[in-house]
């Protein structure tokens, strides 16, 4: 369990220098600072602390409800906390965190008026760049991330794996330091999603990225992340943070039977129980 | 084909009663009238080809005013629904106004509409575009409304802008809604251009059934009304076969 209570320094408006001890902001770290926030009456999330360095995946679990992705549009400058300190890549304001991260959203909400590559290539296009260009830009990470094949299909003519997996490339491709997955595989299937976790996992070694990935899945959290932080019911607070200790095994059956794996997942899941009181 | 054989069975069913109590004289005993004015199917079909070319003439007439009336209909329809929906203050402004104007009856405002633009089109593709652009206007906006927040989100997130947003998601996803007004708007373009051409014309189905109506030409009028109706579901098919040309992914 580690609990961020350490101050970062004030840094003015020109100064860049002195970063977070704790997390490497300026180049896609995230920082948070007694966060709260409130629908009107209703307390959702309680001062809470974290940090992630740059290229590192965490993982947020907690009960339905808690605020999970609350957080998460938060931290992507979607939404306005009301009180405490965000930063993204050492940005603070919500635009700032917004140019920084790219959201992913429960459901793939793929365009069914776009085939599979202009789906991708959305952030691109959004960018302002022609469609050619984007289209081939796009079409080079279907080949990497093995959709190769599937560029011309309409999103209807994919399986729930694929759509996902161009949801996530859709999110890749922009280019983002940042990128916010929100429960990215709850609507697949066990085999699907284990399938689709071993995939993301390998995508992010080949392009890694400061990843927070909120889900209800402790095992998959601690399979994808480098750190879990387990959040209780509303107003949510970070009860624990753990991470599975030791180098992970690529392979996903291997990885969760590790016995550093079941321990970490054991103490998750109990924390989680605690927090859920 | 059973969509299509059972209405056709009925119509068919209705027509062929209406034939035998109009050609027996059973309609107009009952009604104390003279039979010429009841006519027969048979005697309407014969009408409707004796003046094919006076019904085809007019006919023109009231399809391009309900033509050019609908197209006006739709442009000026989703630009306030993109303005509404764009800007939050427009809406506020201008929905309780354009709900309110369709308390006006078409049949109050015509008139005043030909002493200001004449006897021509003109009128009637105003007052034919004051029928169709409500129905137009708030299938628009809900439509550019039903978009879901998640994928606002994510368009924002991916660097798209507000323009961007609304081409990309938000006009894509209210083009079905587009075509549900479309279809309403077709349906009551009809009923526009008649009190139009009623309220002053020298041409157009309308004005046909008017002047018949004063001849007792009866047979004639159901001719016309049948032409009038023929026009609107050829423009229904054409609006159903545009939303299946433009609406592809459905």
């Amino acid at each position: 369990m580690r609990q961020d209570t350490r101050i970062k320094p004030q840094t003015g408006k020109s100064q860049t220098v002195d970063p977070s001890p704790l997390a490497d902001t300026t180049a896609g770290g995230i920082l948070l600072r007694g966060v709260g926030h409130s629908y009107g009456e209703l307390r959702t999330l309680d001062f809470l602390d974290l940090a992630v360095d740059a290229h590192g995946v965490v993982g947020l679990v907690g009960p339905s409800g808690c605020g999970k992705s609350t957080l998460l549009e938060l931290i992507c400058g979607l939404r306005e906390q009301s009180s405490g300190t965000i930063e993204v890549g050492g940005h603070g304001a919500a635009a700032e965190r917004l140019a920084n991260c790219a959201f992913m959203p429960q459901r793939d909400l793929l365009l069914p008026w776009y085939s599979a590559i202009d789906n991708a290539a959305l952030a691109l296009r959004n960018q302002g760049m022609g469609r050619g260009p984007a289209r081939a830009a796009a079409a080079e990470l279907f080949d990497r991330f093995g959709l190769g094949g599937f560029e011309t299909a309409r999103p209807t003519e994919l399986s729930g794996g694929m759509r996902q997996r161009v949801a996530f490339l859709r999110t890749l491709v922009a280019g983002k330091p940042v990128l916010a997955l929100d429960e990215p595989f709850a609507s697949l299937d066990a085999i699907t999603r284990a399938e689709m976790q071993e995939w993301l996992a390998a995508a992010l070694r080949t392009d890694p990225r400061t990843v927070v990935l909120v889900t209800h899945d402790v095992e998959e959290a601690l399979y994808l992340c480098d750190r879990v932080a387990v959040l209780s019911a509303r107003p949510a607070r970070i009860v624990a943070e753990l991470s599975v200790p030791g180098r992970r095994a690529e392979d996903r059956d291997e990885a969760v039977t590790d016995a550093g794996f079941v321990a970490a997942r054991e103490e998750a899941l109990h924390a989680l129980r605690e927090g859920s009181r | 084909m059973r969509r299509v054989l059972l209405p056709a069975a009925l119509l068919a069913a209705l027509i062929g009663l209406w034939q035998i109590a109009a050609s027996t004289g059973a309609i107009a005993d009952a009604l104390n009238l003279e039979p010429y004015l009841v006519p027969s199917p048979t005697e309407i079909a014969r009408s409707l080809w004796e003046n094919r070319g006076l019904l085809a003439e007019n006919a023109w007439v009231t399809l391009r005013e309900m033509v050019f009336g609908i197209l006006a209909a739709i442009v000026v329809g989703i630009g306030f629904a993109v303005a509404m929906h764009q800007w939050r203050a427009v809406r506020d402004a201008s929905y309780p106004l354009i709900v309110a104007s369709q308390t006006i009856p078409v049949l109050v405002i015509a008139p005043i509409l030909t002493v200001w633009f004449g006897y021509g089109i003109a009128p009637k593709v105003v007052i034919i575009a004051l029928v169709c652009f409500f129905p137009l206007t708030i299938n628009a906006l809900d439509g550019l409304r039903s978009v879901e927040p998640e994928a606002v989100k994510m368009m924002r997130s991916l660097n798209a802008s507000r323009w961007q947003l609304l081409r990309r998601v938000e006009a894509p996803t209210a083009l079905p809604h587009v075509f549900t007004g479309a279809r309403i708007a077709v349906v009551i373009a009809p009923i526009g251009a008649v009190f139009a051409e009623w309220a002053g014309s020298s041409a157009g189905l309308g004005h046909l059934i008017q002047s018949d109506a004063a001849n007792f030409e009866v047979a004639r009028q159901f001719a016309t009304v049948a032409v009038l109706s023929a026009i609107a579901l050829g423009l229904m098919g054409l609006t159903a076969l545009a939303e299946r040309r433009v609406v592809r992914w459905r």
